[in-house]
C-alpha cells in the first residue's frame, strides 16, 4: 500500500514567513514535500473563506503562517488572523472538520529552520487524520 | 389581454412568507387586477391534481416558499417548474435554505432520534417512528419521506429569480411583483432586491470605528439605541447581508440576524461574517482575542443562521 501524501497549502506572509520559507530553501534544510506555498502580503489577507475553499478543492490541511506577535508588517494584521482562525475552529468542528486540518502559527525571516519544522509536524498530523472528505448527500 | 397566471405554493416553510405576500397592503387589489391565482394552497382550494392537468407553461410565474425538505417538496418543485415560464425562490428558505436548512448540522437519523425519543418531553417505549407508509383498513397511507439533506429550490430546479429575506419585506416583494405584473424583469437569475451591498449602507446608526472586549447576546445587554450594534458587542450581521429591507432590526436596536443573504458576489455568507469579527477585537493578547471568541455562543448556528445549505460545504459531516 502507497502512503497517503497529504495536500497541503500553506498561506505565507510577505514579509516574515515568505522569507523564513526561502531560508530554509536557501539554507537547503529538508522538509516534506506537501506544502504548496502561497504568498500573500499579510496573514491579515487570508480570509477563512480561502481556508474553506482550500479544502473544499481538495487540500487536506491548511497552515497560516504569519510573523509573529508585536512583529507585524503593518502592526495589528496577524491579530486579526489569531480571532479569525479561533473562530474558525470552533466552526469547523461543528461542520464536523478536525480542527488540526487548519493551523496558525509563527515563522520569522530568521526562522529556516522551524518553518520547516511546523511542515514537517503538520504533514504528520494530516497524515495521521487521513484524506479530508466532505459529506455530500 | 389573458391575465398573468400565478401560483403561489409552500415547501418546507413556516407559512410566513405566504403572510408577507399579503402584506403588500391595498396593492393587492393591483395584483387580482393584472393576475390571476390559479394555485396558492395556503389560501384557496386547489388539488395537485389540478396543477397536474396543466398543460407544460400554462403558469407565468410561480413564487415558491420553503426549502426542500421532504419528497412532496421536491415533487411539488419539480412539477411547478413544468408548469410554469418563470420560476421565483420567494423567501430565504427557497434562496438559502434559511431556518430549515440547519437540519443539515445532523443527520436525518439522529433528528429522528431526538425528536422520537430523547427529547424530555416524549414518552415513546415502544421507540415507534413515523412510517412513510402505513397499512389501514380503509387501504395504504402514504406520507412524505424526510431527506437527509436539505436543499434549496435552485439546488433541485432551475430557478429565474430569487427574493432574499425571512420573511420578505413589503417593498421587495413588490418590487418582484411590480416586475413580473408590468413583464419589466431584471437580468435572469439575479437576486430582486433594493440592494446588493452591505446592509449597513443603509443603516443610520452611528459607526465610531470602536472595538469590542466582549461579544453579547441581544438578552445580555441594552444598547445604544443611535449607534451601531456591532461596535457595541452585540453579533449585528449587517456587514455581511445583503441591503433592501431598510435595515429596521438594527435601528429598533435588535441586531440583524442576516436573512437577506449574503452580499453580492459572496460565496459563503456565514464565513463572510466570521472574517469581519476577526477585524473588531480590541485585544493584541492572543490568549485574550481567543478568549474574547470563544464567548460566542454556537458560532457556527449563528453565522450559517440562514444560509447553511448554499454555504461552500452545504452540510455538515455526519456524526
Amino acid at each position: 500500500m502507497t502512503r497517503f501524501e497529504p495536500k497541503i497549502v500553506v498561506f505565507l506572509c510577505n514579509w516574515c514567513s515568505y522569507a523564513g520559507a526561502d531560508l530554509a530553501g536557501t539554507s537547503r534544510i529538508q522538509y516534506a514535500p506537501n506544502a504548496r506555498a502561497i504568498r500573500l502580503m499579510c496573514s491579515g489577507r487570508v480570509e477563512p473563506y480561502f481556508i474553506l475553499e482550500a479544502l473544499h478543492k481538495g487540500a487536506d490541511g491548511v497552515l497560516v503562517l504569519g510573523c509573529h506577535p508585536g512583529e507585524c508588517h503593518y502592526l495589528e494584521g496577524n491579530y486579526r488572523t489569531v480571532g479569525r482562525m479561533a473562530l474558525l475552529k470552533k466552526v469547523l468542528s461543528q461542520f464536523g472538520i478536525e480542527k488540526e486540518r487548519v493551523r496558525l502559527d509563527w515563522v520569522s525571516a530568521s526562522e529556516g529552520a522551524r518553518f520547516a519544522t511546523i511542515v514537517n509536524e503538520m504533514t504528520e498530523t494530516i497524515r495521521t487524520l487521513g484524506p479530508f472528505e466532505e459529506k455530500d448527500a | 389581454m389573458d391575465k398573468l397566471k400565478l401560483a403561489l405554493y409552500w415547501a418546507s416553510s413556516c407559512g410566513g412568507c405566504d403572510i408577507a405576500t399579503l402584506a403588500i397592503g391595498e396593492k393587492i387589489l393591483e395584483v387580482a387586477e393584472t393576475a390571476e391565482i390559479v394555485f396558492w394552497p395556503v389560501a384557496m382550494d386547489f388539488k395537485y391534481k389540478d396543477v397536474e392537468r396543466m398543460p407544460d407553461k400554462r403558469i407565468d410565474a410561480c413564487l415558491f416558499n420553503g426549502a426542500i425538505r421532504t419528497s412532496e417538496d421536491e415533487h411539488m418543485a419539480k412539477m411547478l417548474r413544468t408548469k410554469s415560464k418563470i420560476m421565483v425562490a420567494y423567501g430565504s428558505c427557497a434562496y438559502e435554505g434559511c431556518i430549515p436548512g440547519l437540519a443539515n448540522f445532523f443527520s436525518l437519523k439522529s433528528i429522528l432520534e431526538r425528536v422520537y425519543e430523547e427529547t424530555p418531553s416524549t414518552d415513546n417505549p415502544g421507540k415507534v417512528y413515523p412510517q412513510t407508509r402505513v397499512q389501514m383498513p380503509e387501504g395504504d397511507l402514504e406520507i412524505p419521506e424526510l431527506k437527509n439533506m436539505v436543499k434549496t429550490l435552485a439546488q433541485t430546479v432551475d430557478v429565474d429569480y430569487f427574493v432574499p429575506g425571512c420573511p420578505p419585506e413589503e417593498k421587495t416583494t413588490w418590487l418582484a411583483l411590480e416586475a413580473l405584473l408590468n413583464g419589466k424583469l431584471p437580468e435572469r437569475r439575479s437576486v430582486i432586491s433594493h440592494s446588493s451591498k452591505a446592509l449597513c449602507e443603509e443603516c443610520s446608526l452611528v459607526r465610531e470605528g470602536r472595538k469590542v472586549k466582549k461579544f453579547y447576546r441581544p438578552y445580555e445587554v441594552i444598547p445604544d439605541p443611535e449607534k451601531c450594534l456591532l461596535e457595541q458587542g452585540l453579533l449585528c450581521y449587517g456587514v455581511a447581508t445583503r441591503g433592501g429591507c431598510g435595515a429596521m432590526c438594527p435601528q429598533a436596536g435588535m441586531p440583524c440576524t442576516g436573512c437577506y443573504g449574503a452580499v453580492e458576489g459572496v460565496i459563503d455568507q456565514g464565513v463572510h461574517f466570521l472574517t469581519a469579527l476577526g477585524s473588531i477585537i480590541d485585544s493584541t493578547d492572543p490568549v485574550e482575542i481567543k478568549q474574547i471568541v470563544d464567548g460566542i455562543v454556537d458560532p457556527a448556528g449563528t453565522f450559517y443562521r440562514y444560509s447553511l445549505p448554499v454555504s461552500l460545504f452545504r452540510r455538515a459531516k455526519s456524526v
